[in-house]
């Protein structure tokens, strides 16, 4: 199946001569949930920006669903809902109005009933009357996501979606981003939560200094580069790690009841027998283990070092 | 063409309107008022005629135009400037509509609430001295004309402004002499005939001129030279705004 966003060696380079993007090459498939995550100032949201027609590309080219996003803008436009990092709202308008106003700038006719259900979806619907003025921000927020949903797109934008959101809230968002996917919609979130991209992307792209440096299936990335620890809790204290086991770089805990020793899933031989058995023989006795999958967060900050 | 967006467009700004009406509408009238009890009345009794009408129905069109001048320059300039300031712009830039979509929105908004106002200062005008029209048509014309352009001057500094005091510059440095200096006030043929000919560069001349012309036909310059000026005043107006959005200026990055 054709991709539903193609992005082709696609460069910006500001007036002041920073290079945002560097040849950029990314397909986005129809109805993933693809995450985009890097540091601050990666590139993330000039790339998000100049999909959305915000900003102009310095090279290359993005097609939307095979409409170019410059020749073929109204095409190519009617199909995205952007919800962006900050929270740009009205102030005076009502919810219903704003919402409204964004249905008719995207060229839809009226619905209220849609509107109804995008305001009821994100609990906003004892709000509709309210001026957004007076809403706190994680209902503005909110609306920022009713005013992209309103015209009801087939792909979704959300950059940084749950900055400066509560727990909560935060879970409900990606309820809401789970139902969407589930309706057939592409999300592109950008997000510095590692866990929110763990928790919810079907694919992960790692964006660094204005390049793509890795684009990997969710579970392919945390296999492949998933490194796992084993953690060995001792039935008496040890002082020093015995000589004999050396060769496993084990790492004893400050109050030396627990030893970890880290192991890589992909390789043939973890080495976990083999410790086991020289740790009988120099007689430490183990009274429970448990293994810890390393987590995105982990491979994220190891993958932006090495760069 | 996108009509449901330029309607979008339109009705949003429109409901800002409404919303302020007070400072809006209610306040241009205020001040128009006052305008004909100073002017009109304290002053207009010691000058009595000129060319032939009544001093305070002399003014009318000028005090006409002051406002629509300026109330056209300020809607639209706030109406595109606040977007921006706001961050709001970021969904009219990810809209499917075309700059010249936007531009009808905007600026028929403004238009449309500086020809509103304008009708409404003429009504109160009615009420302090006699009116009568000898070409309705043309003074129609001739005030959605001059709110379309200034309109649209108007839309162009709310662009290129990057602050509020940006935004009040030109109407306050610039727009204001040249209208107090435009005739509103006085004919041009009763100042000394150097000063005559110096204000003859300023374009507010032509507006006021000609739009006078259709409520007394009376009129410093030639009514198809006032015509041309405005046209051609709108036209500089639309190349500067077809400019700004091909090059993306202060819009785009």
């Amino acid at each position: 199946m054709s991709p539903i966003i193609s992005v082709s060696n696609l460069s910006k380079t500001y007036g002041s001569g920073f290079k945002a993007l560097k040849g950029i090459n990314l397909d986005i498939n129809r109805g993933e949930i693809f995450a985009l995550l890097g540091p601050n100032g990666a590139g993330k949201t000039t790339l998000i920006s100049i999909i959305c027609g915000i900003a102009n590309p310095s090279e290359g080219r993005v097609a939307i669903g095979g409409h170019d996003i410059i020749r073929d803008y109204r095409a190519a436009r009617s199909m995205i809902g952007l919800v962006p990092q900050e929270l740009h709202t009205d102030a005076f308008e009502s919810v219903w109005a704003t919402v409204s106003f964004s249905r008719g700038l995207f060229g839809k006719p009226k619905n209220p009933a849609h509107i109804e259900k995008v305001l009821k979806d994100l609990s906003l619907w004892d709000k509709k009357d309210n001026k957004i003025i007076t809403l706190s921000g994680g209902m503005k927020r909110r609306v920022m996501i009713a005013k992209a949903l309103s015209h009801e797109p087939q792909i979704l934008f959300l950059d940084e979606p749950t900055a400066g959101v509560d727990v909560e809230l935060r879970k409900g968002m990606w309820e809401v981003v789970r139902t969407l996917q589930a309706s057939g919609v592409t999300i592109i979130l950008t997000t510095h939560y590692i866990e929110e991209a763990e928790e919810m992307a079907d694919r992960i792209g790692v964006i660094n200094k204005g390049e793509i440096i890795l684009i990997e299936d969710k579970a392919t990335l945390m296999q492949k580069l998933g490194k796992k620890q084993l953690t060995l809790q001792l039935q008496s204290r040890l002082d020093a790690v015995p000589l004999a086991l050396a060769a496993y770089n084990l790492e004893l805990s400050d109050d030396g009841h627990a030893v970890t020793y880290d192991y890589d899933t992909k390789g043939d031989r973890t080495g976990i027998t083999s410790l086991l058995n020289d740790l009988r023989n120099a007689g430490v006795r183990i009274s429970d283990l448990d293994t810890r999958q390393s987590s995105l967060e982990d491979i994220f900050v190891s993958l932006v070092r090495q760069v | 063409m996108n009509y449901r967006a330029i309607r979008a467009i339109y009705l949003f700004e429109m409901a800002r309107t409404w919303r302020t009406l007070l400072q809006s509408i209610v306040s241009p009238v205020v001040s128009t008022s006052l305008y004909f009890v100073v002017f009109g009345a304290a002053i207009g009794s010691r000058i009595t005629e000129v060319e032939g009408v009544s001093y305070g129905t002399f003014i009318v069109p000028g005090l006409v135009m002051l406002s629509v001048l300026t109330q056209s320059i300020s809607n639209a300039s706030f109406g595109i400037y606040f977007p921006k300031f706001a961050g709001t712009i970021y969904e009219i830039l990810s809209a499917p509509i075309s700059y010249f979509e936007i531009v009808i929105g905007y600026v028929g908004a403004a238009a449309t609430k500086s020809i509103i106002l304008g009708l409404i200062i003429l009504a109160t005008a009615g009420l302090f001295v006699p009116l009568h029209i000898q070409h309705p048509v043309w003074m129609l014309t001739f005030l959605v004309l001059t709110a379309v352009t200034f309109s649209l001057f108007g839309f162009i500094i709310g662009i290129w402004a990057d602050g509020f005091e940006k935004l009040q510059m030109i109407p306050m440095l610039v727009v204001t002499p040249l209208t107090f200096l435009g005739g509103s006030f006085y004919s041009v043929n009763m100042l000394p005939s150097g000063w005559r000919t110096i204000t003859l560069f300023n374009p507010v001349v032509y507006l006021i001129s000609g739009f006078r012309w259709s409520f007394y036909e009376i009129a410093d310059v030639s009514v198809g030279l006032s015509l041309g000026m405005t046209a051609g005043f709108l036209i500089a107006c639309m190349v500067i705004v077809a400019w700004i959005f091909r090059t993306g200026y202060r819009l785009k990055n």
